[in-house]
């Protein structure tokens, strides 16, 4: 089984409308929402959920006040800042604690416990293009890399009941604990990039986070067409590099018109020339992923001062 | 008046807002607290300056004084510790610095030692104090390096906030105290979707907050119809013309190019000022001293 991991560093990239994309195009995948702060791959595959499971992520302290004699050691050895003194007695921030307990190791009275917090849920569902894993993350819960490695579980089971051979991956923007658990263990890397001064700064950041797990990588340039110059800088760039660029995608309306009609590219135009580009980086990709995790991928060399 | 543009849904125009409002008041301080994906140096066009190393402090094991007792790894909600029949392993990149294990520790075994996270830096640049946090390439404690960089914020200053994208803790660490926030989106259905996931979160902070339409004409009409029946405030439209799509991708602040748009961004301040007063006006005293 092989797993593809389509990120981006920086967001509103086209992650998703080309995930989607490429799930219509898969023949055999399950798929696995892992932008778990901002899920949206559910607003065009829209998922029949078949299971629901609740995510519990870090614990939470809670103080009981009737045994809390206000000595503030627990605020003192808090490096979270999770305890709030307000007129001498002292509370929680929920939003602040990272569920670590140093709280309840230096309260005297055992006045402070550690409780189970649900901070989301998880789905198995069905779609159109077969299985699907996602969830939903609370709103300002932590632990959402926690819950991009439930996700993929989640996805890694429906592929072995159902006997799919690919995992598809929608992954976070950013290089950060959830972008670290959406691609680690995968076999391939897309990055979506745009010839945007940003999108080149955020690609460099990227590539350097999937070199840094050693994680093979490979680029797809979108709205290449906004910026003509910088998108020979980032070809030539990937190509000195040695990462492949497996095709150019123009600026289209059809993207944002798919999207409003809740379809994918390839459903909504299919012959159209995004589409048709898109379906030229699936097929590339798939040989891609046949040979990647093969052979060792050879450390690259990345010399980034060409930006 | 400290004001953070956040956004829920990525590549909406966080840091666009961000560099042309601060570019268009006097006495800001603008704050980069995109730390995965810093980009705000690249519209200002400068090179900021090292200010201080961030670090968070992860445990350091002196194997002499060890009894190999394992309470400390038994107690590391991070499974950042094994201890082994004679050996104690420490995985740092999954420490978040709780100092748990130290305080733990029978034998007196651990120290703390920094380990570092990433960077504050710092430049003056076109008449605006410009701040930004680098996180470190593999490391997950964005929340820790943007707690640091917040703590930069002066008094009496307008700070400006860039936030990351997203619902989830870095998102809090950057929003929360912030006296208000812009929300920026798109109306399409990603950017619709998201936007209410961040309206709910910043609900639940009880920050006032407006939303700006970029890439207006865009996508449908249902985030403007939304606001009108929320009674959302919809601080400003910036249309979706390929002018403004070009000068953002050579990393071009738009109100230099554009004078006149200085104006609507002052006059959105001003805005927002009557609506944080108002806002302030409206809230019970009980309630304010409980935020205090």
């Amino acid at each position: 089984m092989k797993q593809l991991t389509i990120i981006s560093g920086k967001g509103g990239t086209g992650k998703t409308t080309i995930t989607a994309a490429f799930a219509s195009l898969a023949k055999n995948a399950v798929l696995a929402d892992c932008d778990v702060d901002a899920a949206d791959l559910h607003l065009i595959l829209k998922p029949k959920i078949q299971r629901t499971k609740a995510f519990c992520g870090l614990e939470l302290a809670k103080i009981d006040k009737k045994l809390c004699l206000e000595c503030g050691k627990c605020k003192k050895h808090c490096r979270f800042g999770a305890i709030i003194e307000e007129s001498g007695t002292f509370r929680l921030e929920p939003y602040n604690c990272e569920g670590c307990a140093v709280c309840t190791l230096v309260c005297p009275e055992g006045a402070i416990s550690m409780q189970e917090r649900v901070s989301g849920q998880v789905f198995s569902s069905e779609t159109r293009f077969g299985p699907m894993a996602h969830a939903k993350l609370g709103i300002g819960e932590e632990a959402s890399g926690k819950l991009v490695s439930e996700v993929r579980e989640k996805a890694k089971k429906l592929a072995e009941k159902n006997g799919k051979d690919l995992i598809l991956v929608d992954g976070p923007p950013g290089t950060g604990c959830p972008v670290i658990s959406a691609i680690t263990g995968t076999d391939l890397v897309l990055v979506i990039s745009e010839p945007t001064l940003s999108g080149i700064h955020d690609l460099k950041r990227v590539l350097e986070l999937a070199k840094h797990f050693r994680i093979p990588a490979a680029v797809c340039l979108n709205k290449y067409d906004i910026n003509r110059e910088n998108a020979e800088l980032i070809e030539n760039f990937c190509k000195s590099a040695n990462i492949p660029v497996l095709g150019k995608l123009p600026y289209d309306d059809e993207a944002t018109e798919a999207m409003l009609r809740e379809k994918s590219v390839i459903e909504y135009a299919k012959t159209g020339i995004l589409a048709q580009k898109l379906n030229s980086v699936w097929e590339a990709l798939l040989p891609l992923l046949e040979v990647c995790s093969e052979k060792e991928i050879p450390e690259r060399k990345l010399n980034m001062k060409q930006f | 008046m400290k004001i953070a543009i956040a956004s829920g849904k990525g590549g909406t125009g966080k840091t666009t807002l961000s560099v042309n409002l601060a570019l268009s008041l006097s006495d800001v301080q603008l704050f980069d607290c995109d730390v995965e994906e810093p980009n705000c140096s690249l519209f200002l066009n400068c090179k900021p300056e090292l200010l201080q190393e961030v670090s968070c402090q992860v445990p350091k094991i002196n194997l002499d004084k060890c009894s190999f007792c394992g309470q400390c790894s038994e107690f590391c909600r991070y499974n950042a510790l094994a201890v082994l029949p004679s050996d104690v392993l420490v995985f740092p990149s999954l420490c978040h610095g709780c100092g748990g294990c130290t305080l733990l520790c029978p034998e007196g075994a651990i120290q703390e030692e920094p380990r570092r996270i990433g960077l504050l830096e710092k430049a003056s640049v076109q008449g605006l104090e410009f701040y930004r946090g680098l996180l470190d390439i593999g490391e997950v404690l964005a929340p820790s390096l943007i707690k640091a960089l917040l703590t930069r914020i002066e008094p009496g200053k307008t700070a400006i906030i860039d936030s990351p994208p997203g619902t989830s803790c870095p998102v809090i660490a950057a929003v929360e105290n912030m006296d208000y926030c812009i929300l920026v989106t798109e109306s399409t259905p990603f950017g619709f979707h998201d936007l209410k996931l961040a309206i709910e979160l910043i609900r639940q902070l009880k920050i006032p907050f407006g939303v700006v339409l970029n890439r207006y004409g865009l996508g449908d009409a249902s985030v403007e119809e939304y606001c009108l029946a929320e009674g959302i405030p919809v601080l400003l439209k910036i249309p979706n013309e390929r002018k403004i799509a070009k000068l953002y991708s050579e990393g071009l602040s738009f109100v230099e190019v554009m004078p006149e748009w200085k104006e609507k961004f002052q006059k959105m301040f001003e805005a927002i000022k009557a609506q944080v007063e108002e806002t302030k006006r409206k809230e019970p005293l009980g309630l304010q001293e409980e935020k205090a």
